[in-house]
């Protein structure tokens, strides 16, 4: 185990069923970092984060996260562990049927005896740290999206955890929240001494606040490094990614039979 | 020739899919009795949560049972009445329209209470409970709960559990209390059949242990069913709303089968030879 590394995975392979999605995975988030996972559509990031947080249990390898292997905890070390992870789902998944407070105050319920006044204090505190605190009264549903994400932000940084875990914390977003966004990811991070995991596709964002990358492809890291190197990488698959080209090594077209073929051009005369 | 070695290709083909599918469909179904038998365990094993913060199993029987009282009363109410009205019609023709009472009260308590109440609150509280909890796994709600180390067996579904099972009975005896003032109306107030012998005959023929006990009895047995079903099947649709639409129409069936099949057989062992 390296000294600083808070999550380390080692040669993981995981699939669904007979269909591999992640093919000898190795990947390391160190303590304080801002680890972004990128990848197209369906590539076996979220999967990755499931990993980690002990949803999935690994087909190989090994799955590292503060010093313990993660698929050889029971439910009651998987929950310990837990407790010091946060995850920011891609959509909030707030709870519906409470008010922000009750949302961000729900593991500080769950998992302290603190009194109600000081719960109260700590809840608008980090409602504070998301630009929130005004919002503390308002359902679910009268939020906007990325004011939802905002929210379960606050709520996964209420234990204080050592690792958040992001997935695609800036899909769906307007100009101004994915720059608040990624503001706060980086923000959050460094003020609170945690260590971040973002998945995403959204490369323009990622790489103003990210430390490392790794790109996966095809269940297998194809390219990692900094933001810079990422920025300047010659790989073809980086490269069409970053660049947001069309075709490239992800080709446009699904693989099909041959268009004339398909369009039964000159069958006629066969 | 060559056509007859391609359709009894395609026969072959077809009984294949078929025996395969009627295989697979098999599998699914043990699979998902297995799946229900393990849930329901769960959720008697994960219990405590509920019981040692009774504020989450209160606040689920308001919305269990307090909500559903607007239609069991109305209920209650329409069948009390109408059993008056049959009641009275055939008890003329025998003289004996005094025992009106003892006709409404024995057929509210020992049956239409606890199966009507529990028709409806399946259709009322049930389809609300698994649309609820399917699409809170749909939005993820459940996976966050279990990412913050909570258990939503223990959370979510134990509270939901108890309080359908302690509002049903509640809910039953409410009705069948209903019924009885709805036949009292059209029997009394309304025909005409003398006040006295309606609650002194009532009073008289309703066996504490043998009528109320029993019917009290089939209606917590009818919560179980009933509130089981509506979780399982919202744990287990599809995260989709498709998936939760199917869920929500399978706990009415599911329910109301239950119930008429659970009724039938508890009626035979609680009321063998009672006369």
């Amino acid at each position: 185990m390296i000294h600083d590394a808070l999550v380390q995975i080692e040669n993981v392979s995981f699939g669904y069923s007979a269909r591999p999605v992640l093919k000898g995975i190795d990947l390391i988030a160190k303590r304080g970092q801002v680890v972004a996972i990128m990848g197209s559509s369906g590539c076996g990031k979220t999967t990755l984060l499931r990993l980690i947080g002990g949803e999935l249990r690994p087909d190989q390898g090994t799955v590292r996260v503060a010093d313990e292997v993660v698929s050889e905890l029971d439910q009651a070390g998987l929950y310990r562990l837990r407790r010091k992870m946060g995850m920011l789902f891609q959509f909030g998944a707030l709870f519906t049927d409470m008010s922000v407070f009750d949302n961000v105050a729900f593991q500080l319920r769950e998992h302290t005896d603190l009194p109600e006044d000081i719960i109260r204090d700590l809840v608008l505190m980090k409602l504070n740290a998301v630009g929130l605190r005004g919002a503390a009264y308002l359902m679910p549903s009268e939020l906007s999206g990325g004011m939802a994400r905002r929210v379960a932000l606050a709520r996964a940084i209420a234990l204080d955890p050592m690792l958040i875990m992001y997935d695609e914390p800036f899909a769906g977003l307007d100009p101004i929240s994915l720059g608040v966004t990624g503001n706060l990811i980086r923000r959050l991070t460094d003020t609170l001494g945690l260590t971040s995991l973002v998945v995403t596709h959204d490369v323009q964002e990622s790489l103003k606040i990210v430390d490392y990358v790794y790109f996966v492809s095809e269940g297998v890291v194809e390219a990692q490094g900094t933001a810079a190197e990422i920025r300047s990488s010659g790989l073809p698959y980086v490269h069409q990614f970053v660049h947001g080209e069309p075709d490239g090594p992800v080709p446009f077209h699904y693989p099909a039979q041959a268009y004339a073929e398909d369009l039964r051009l000159g069958v006629g005369s066969a | 020739m060559r056509k007859t070695s391609g359709w009894g290709l395609g026969v072959l083909k077809a009984l294949y899919a078929g025996i395969s599918g009627l295989g697979r469909q098999t599998v699914d179904g043990v699979w998902r009795i297995g799946f229900a038998t393990r849930f329901f365990f769960a959720i008697l094993l994960h219990s405590g949560t509920a019981m040692s913060r009774f504020g989450l199993t209160i606040r689920e029987i308001y919305f269990s049972g307090v909500l559903s009282l607007i239609i069991i009363v109305v209920s209650g109410l329409f069948v009390g009445m109408v059993l008056g009205l049959q009641g009275y019609e055939t008890l003329q023709t025998y003289g004996s329209e005094e025992a009106l009472g003892i006709l409404v009260a024995l057929s509210l308590v020992r049956e239409l209470g606890p199966v009507v109440a529990a028709l409806l609150f399946a259709s009322r509280a049930g389809s609300a409970i698994t649309a609820e909890i399917g699409l809170m796994k749909a939005t993820e709600q459940l996976t966050a709960m279990e990412m913050m180390a909570v258990d939503p067996i223990a959370r979510v579904v134990a509270p939901r559990f108890w309080a359908g099972v302690i509002s049903m009975p509640l809910l039953a005896a409410m009705f069948s209390a209903v019924g009885i003032f709805g036949g009292y109306l059209v029997g009394v107030v309304l025909i005409g059949v003398d006040q006295g012998s309606f609650w002194s005959q009532m009073q008289a023929a309703v066996d504490f242990n043998q009528d109320i006990m029993n019917g009290i009895i089939k209606s917590m047995v009818f919560g179980v069913a009933v509130t089981a079903i509506a979780l399982f099947e919202g744990y287990d649709a599809p995260p989709t709303a498709e998936g939760v639409s199917g869920a929500t129409t399978r706990t009415v069936v599911t329910s109301s089968l239950a119930i008429l099949a659970l009724d039938f057989m508890l009626t035979a062992f609680m009321f063998r030879g009672v006369k």
